[in-house]
């Protein structure tokens, strides 16, 4: 693995947090990360999806949508491309990603559907994964690059998905004024473990 | 049997009642219109499409820019929706749904970077993702497939303005205490613009000022949670 390669997976993981740097993934994030378990289920659920969805977006947009690509070249139309078309492939090819991967698991790997299958429905809307395709896309990664960087992402949303559900665990018993229970307490949390996450700045030569 | 006498009265009055329930009270125009702004304002109360509130609120003019883009798509995706509820089929609705917010984002998309290039750069990815934002979804789903044209329309107003109201009061708070500036204008003294507290710029900043105004609004509407 190249230095470039590495500084995108840690860059993913750490400096560039998925949730607490870009932003990305809120919704599952504060809404299922009240318990250890189900937030390790949603991770792995975000990590298989968000890899097989950057494989399958980036096929689509290098053979299909991208200026001069092999299917519109073979066509011989459309020079310019169909990038207009990139919002709305994509999200339609990981809506029908998400019913074959959930198809697929019933079927064959009833122990991992077991374990995931509750979080694919909600994958769908889950702005990271189809954040984590744009930027994909805009860097012009390469078909590994975007691959490493995917899973690095995944990786990244798990590590904060854990540590704050571990957080989550304890603030429940806390004694905590009433205004602030629920999601004011999980907002200041996340801004203190996004502070902790700054330590990572400049790691690699990437600044957040 | 007196008492006998005026009960069948009593009890046609009640039978009649029974039989002939009032027409369910449908909300009136102004009740829909106003219930996103404030009651089920979608950000602060009902804690929906945080990701783009928390990530374009760093100054009031982003927020704004980034509530425009959230107006335009919720009001033409529910408009649409709601002319063509009668044709959708109500098996495929989600991907119909998606695929006419998605037309509307990829406009708003195009026409933010070529008329406002310098805010499409600050905003970034969050236009295009507006596909997948609770609230467009959520009010096509849930309203606009169930109600006509203008309701739909008072709708999609009503949360747009709350949406608007909640991220501009986020940009607001974060540029005057991490810039010392409101939508560009100095407004504070410049002792403070010199020492500015760089951190609500950041993203701690961002979760910590949501985290106080969801405690505030807690408070004030004796809520939990």
């Amino acid at each position: 693995m190249s230095q470039g390669l590495l500084a995108i997976l840690f860059g993913a993981i750490f400096v560039n947090n998925i949730v607490l740097m870009r932003f990305l993934g809120l919704c599952p994030f504060f809404g299922v990360s009240t318990r250890l378990s189900t937030g390790i289920g949603m991770s792995g659920a975000v990590l298989f999806v968000m890899t097989f969805a950057t494989w399958i977006t980036w096929g689509v947009y290098r053979l299909v949508l991208a200026p001069g690509s092999v299917i519109l070249d073979a066509i011989g139309v459309l020079p310019q491309g169909l990038v207009f078309l990139r919002t709305v492939s994509f999200i339609l090819v990981i809506a029908s990603l998400v019913q074959l991967v959930e198809m697929f698991l019933k079927k064959f790997v009833p122990v991992l559907y077991s374990a995931l299958g509750i979080y694919l429905p909600l994958i769908t809307t889950n702005c990271a994964i189809l954040g984590v395709t744009f930027i994909v896309i805009d860097n012009n990664f390469s078909f590994l690059a975007g691959t490493i960087f995917a899973i690095g992402t995944a990786l990244g949303f798990g590590l904060v998905m854990i540590l704050f559900a571990a957080l989550r665990e304890r603030l429940e018993l806390a004694p905590i004024s009433k205004s602030f229970r629920g999601y004011p307490i999980a907002f200041i949390a996340a801004s203190l473990v996004a502070i902790a996450f700054f330590g990572f700045a400049n790691m690699f030569g990437i600044s957040p | 049997m007196s008492a006998d006498a005026g009960s069948p009265e009593v009890t046609q009055e009640k039978a009649k009642e029974l039989l002939l329930p009032p027409k369910p009270k449908g909300e009136s125009n102004w009740q829909i219109f106003s219930k996103g702004i404030i009651l089920e304002n979608p950000v602060l109360i009902l804690m929906l499409g945080l990701c783009p509130v928390l990530a374009t609120s760093t100054t009031a003019f982003d927020a704004t820019g980034m509530s425009a883009a959230v107006l335009f798509v919720l009001l033409m995706s529910n408009i649409v929706v709601s002319l063509f509820r009668k044709i959708i089929p109500n098996q495929v609705r989600i991907p119909v749904f998606i695929v006419i917010i998605a037309t509307f984002v990829t406009i708003a998309d195009y026409t933010m970077q070529a008329y406002q290039p310098d805010l499409y750069r600050v905003l970034g990815i969050f236009v295009p993702l507006i596909v997948v934002n609770c609230i467009v979804l959520g009010r096509a789903e849930g309203f606009a497939y169930k109600h006509g044209v203008w309701k739909s329309t008072l709708d999609a107003l009503g949360k747009s303005i709350g949406f608007f109201l909640a991220i501009v009061i986020m940009g607001s708070i974060r540029e005057i205490m991490g810039k010392g500036t409101w939508f560009g204008m100095p407004i504070t003294p410049k002792w403070f613009r010199s020492n500015a507290v760089l951190f609500f710029t950041l993203s701690p900043g961002a979760f910590l000022v949501i985290g106080l105004l969801k405690a505030g609004i807690n408070k004030i509407f004796k809520r939990e949670g």
